[in-house]
């Protein structure tokens, strides 16, 4: 079982793309731990020696912002927006997109589903 | 596209040197400005500036955290009031 960073085991797959299991580290991140490391990136989890291992672990530990420290800095800079009052705050409160897009129609990401009002009757002819 | 860093923070003139003679002579006074583009520089702090939000001036009182925003930010253009029949969701 590989264990980095907390809770994240991928097992029988590359390195490279192993690593991006962790909430924090894309494909270009995975790449720089494991050259840093020495670790040839299309060799599997479950084939890397307990050195490597250890040597990716600390890597991530002492240069990278990871899982939980990161989910929580991200919040913390959420909250410091809606803190202030600023106009992207206001719409990280109310729910709406915060970099100008449309919202006549879509935005659902970020108003989530769709919330059906009853529209008007038809005139009949 | 981000500002060029050699020419620095856009600050309006008039506005910055009325903060900064307000911060020499450690007065508080509300001070109006249109100016929505200017940067909110670390002087700033502690002051209250009334930034016009097309229709009247909304007075911001400057915090540590806003420095590096711009007013505009603080002083929105429109309102919404939620849509009809929609009771909840509607706070503020």
């Amino acid at each position: 079982m590989a264990r980095i960073a907390g809770v994240d085991i991928p097992r029988n797959k590359r390195g490279v793309i192993s690593l991006t299991y962790i909430y924090g580290i894309g494909r270009s991140t995975a790449a720089q731990i494991l050259d840093e490391a020495g670790v040839d990136q299309s060799v599997k989890v479950e084939q890397w020696n307990d050195d490597q291992l250890t040597a990716i672990r600390n890597i991530i530990n002492e240069k990278y912002k990871v899982e939980g420290s990161l989910r929580s800095e991200v919040q913390m800079n959420i909250k410091r927006l809606m803190d202030i009052g600023c106009y992207r705050g206001i719409r990280h409160r109310i729910g709406l997109p915060l970099r100008g897009q449309k919202t006549k129609n879509n935005a659902r990401t970020r108003k989530g589903k769709k919330k059906t009002v009853a529209n008007k009757k038809k005139a009949t002819k | 596209m981000s500002r060029s860093l050699k020419k620095g923070p856009f600050i309006s003139v008039k506005l910055e040197k009325k903060i900064l003679a307000m911060a020499a002579s450690n007065k508080k006074s509300v001070v109006k400005t249109w100016s929505r583009a200017s940067m909110i520089s670390p002087e700033f702090v502690g002051h209250t500036v009334a930034v016009h939000n097309g229709n009247k001036f909304i007075p911001v009182y400057i915090t540590e955290n806003m420095v590096g925003h711009k007013l505009g930010e603080f002083a929105p253009t429109r309102i919404f009031r939620g849509h009809a029949g929609k009771k909840d969701k509607a706070k503020k």
